[in-house]
């Protein structure tokens, strides 16, 4: 073998070579890429193909279908209630509690876990525990009978007591679901230098100025992020519901489950999908768009 | 200024307790049998402590199945999640490639995404497929929850773990693949055990795609969903409470990763 053919032969095993590594990135995401093809593509698309299709062929049989629904009216009534008065509320506990927890000195890691517990209960769990709480002969009623203000076992959860059903549910999900918000706002809150608190503290802010000058507009990210994640969850918010409330606070997600388990019609499930998901998708929207990165400002 | 600071240390002091004391009084409820789940008014202490009353609760008639193919769905969901997620996060940390940041950013799209919801339409193919009612059918869409984060939590481990190291070891005559194995995949462990842990729990807590993809071959989540109107109070509470104790250990187990995990997810 002459030299020549030797180095021919090298280069072209180089060249192969490299080849192989330029298409080990897609290799390594190829399974995962194909998984969520089929797993989050395909139906997702099917849910939008069942939501237009009736008996007859397309149209929009199944939102007519929705639309006519008894408790629509009350579906949507419901679940916007809920997500717009947990979702703030659980910003200002989460932003509280990383607050707090800024100054804590002794037993973090303690109060970090402890505060974090809640992101491994199941909504069906949560919703099992405030129904201990809350039920007739709960443990809130009896506190209420030894500060006097009830005599005997009193219904907070059924049809005629929407009120304070609704805040059993709210309790619940504040119980359960702050902790993503506050998870998320201390991954925020680590990447602010704690100099930035330091050096305005220096220059005399009060330690509100500091938090509402400083902490806050530095954090504007992760509270984007922990407000998308959250809206989007709490559009899903199911068991809690059906465990305090059963039919009595029908939310868009129960309706969808409702259709599609109890009337077996899938097209009018499908409806409830795509307007669930059309809201979520807005939601996200504007999300990104209040809270983009203002003009001159580093990412 | 040590004002403030006590006032800081209550509002800890009450947070924690928030969090704990609801945990506390279902377990009450769920050890304390039925004569304090009727009780009136509800003693705040144990009543002589039963736990008769939870082993009762797991020899009603399908609980333990229900347990263990909860289990079972988990254990398959953590599988798929590091066998598909881990590859990819790998990519990401170590090739500089086209279609990188598109392909980060369909993943981090799925999490802005109601997941579960999609369990509709696959209940339908599912039946085509002889997938309905089966651990696997729930564990594939479970995984496509938890895959997303396993993605993402090994992308900024392998990133953590110097490329000079597994360079190193190509010096010293391992191959591309032994290199990973001997050298990045130890480092990398602890980790990945942590994303697979979180799999888990995110598999074991899901609701409504479990109860819509199952009729008899329910989760644990979906069997107590569908007990729920027609089982007494207590029984309840013990599922709740069995639901929650796994849940809590595993937390416990990961909590130092949590934070790392959400950091990273949220750029």
């Amino acid at each position: 073998m002459s030299i020549a053919t030797a180095a021919a032969t090298e280069t072209a095993a180089a060249r192969r070579r490299g080849l192989t590594v330029a298409a080990r990135p897609y290799l390594l995401i190829a399974p995962s890429l194909v998984f969520l093809l089929l797993l989050f593509l395909v139906p997702l698309l099917q849910t939008i193909a069942l939501a237009f299709h009736t008996g007859a062929g397309p149209g929009f049989g199944n939102f007519a279908a929705m639309l006519d629904d008894l408790d629509f009216n009350a579906a949507v009534r419901d679940t916007f209630a809920l997500v717009i008065v947990v979702v703030p509320l659980q910003l200002a506990l989460a932003l509280g509690m990383s607050m707090m927890l800024r100054h804590l000195r002794r037993g973090r890691d303690l109060v970090l876990w402890i505060w974090s517990i809640p992101l491994g209960i199941s909504d069906l769990a949560a919703g099992l525990v405030w129904l201990a709480i809350l039920t007739d002969k709960g443990y809130l009623n009896t506190v209420l009978f030894h500060l006097g203000a009830i005599a005997r076992p009193q219904s907070w959860l059924t049809y005629e007591t929407p009120f304070t059903l609704f805040l059993a549910i709210l309790a619940a999900e504040m119980w359960r679901a702050t902790a993503i918000v506050f998870v998320i706002l201390v991954a925020g809150v680590q990447l602010v230098p704690r100099e930035f608190e330091e050096a305005a503290s220096v220059f005399g802010a009060t330690p509100w100025q500091r938090f509402r000058r400083v902490t806050l507009p530095l954090l504007r990210p992760s509270i984007q992020t922990a407000l998308i994640l959250r809206t989007v969850l709490a559009f899903e918010t199911f068991a809690v519901v059906l465990a305090i409330g059963g039919r009595n606070f029908p939310v868009l997600i129960s309706q969808a489950f409702e259709w599609q388990n109890a009337e077996q019609n899938y097209g009018v499930a499908a409806a409830y999908a795509v307007l669930i998901m059309a809201i979520t998708l807005a939601a996200t929207l504007v999300f990104l768009i209040a809270l983009r990165p203002r003009a001159g400002e580093a990412t | 200024m040590t004002g403030r600071r006590a006032l800081y240390v209550a509002g800890v002091v009450v947070v924690c307790a928030w969090t704990v004391v609801p945990i506390y009084l279902l377990a009450l409820g769920a050890l304390g049998g039925s004569k304090t789940v009727y009780a009136w008014p509800k003693p705040f202490l144990p009543v002589g402590f039963a736990a008769e009353n939870f082993t009762a609760f797991l020899h009603i008639a399908g609980i333990w199945p229900a347990m263990l193919r909860s289990v079972e769905v988990a254990l398959m969901c953590m599988a798929f999640s590091i066998a598909l997620g881990a590859p990819a996060g790998y990519a990401l940390a170590r090739y500089a490639f086209r279609g990188a940041t598109v392909y980060r950013l369909v993943i981090l799209l799925t999490r802005a995404f109601p997941v579960g919801i999609l369990a509709l339409p696959l209940a339908v193919s599912y039946v085509r497929l002889g997938l309905y009612d089966t651990p696997l059918g729930v564990a594939l869409i479970h995984t496509a929850l938890a895959m997303p984060f396993a993605v993402l939590i090994s992308a900024s481990l392998f990133l953590g773990i110097p490329r000079e190291l597994e360079e190193a070891a190509w010096v010293f005559g391992c191959s591309g693949a032994g290199a990973f194995r001997r050298i990045v995949l130890p480092l990398a462990l602890p980790g990945i055990a942590a994303a697979a842990i979180f799999a888990f729990v995110i598999s074991w807590n899901e609701v409504f795609a479990a109860t819509v993809l199952t009729v008899r071959n329910k989760t644990l989540t979906a069997y107590l969903l569908s007990v729920l109107s027609e089982s007494p109070l207590q029984t309840q509470l013990a599922g709740g409470l069995l639901l929650i104790l796994p849940s809590v250990f595993f937390i416990f187990l990961v909590r130092r990763y949590l934070f790392a995990m959400w950091g990273i997810a949220s750029r």
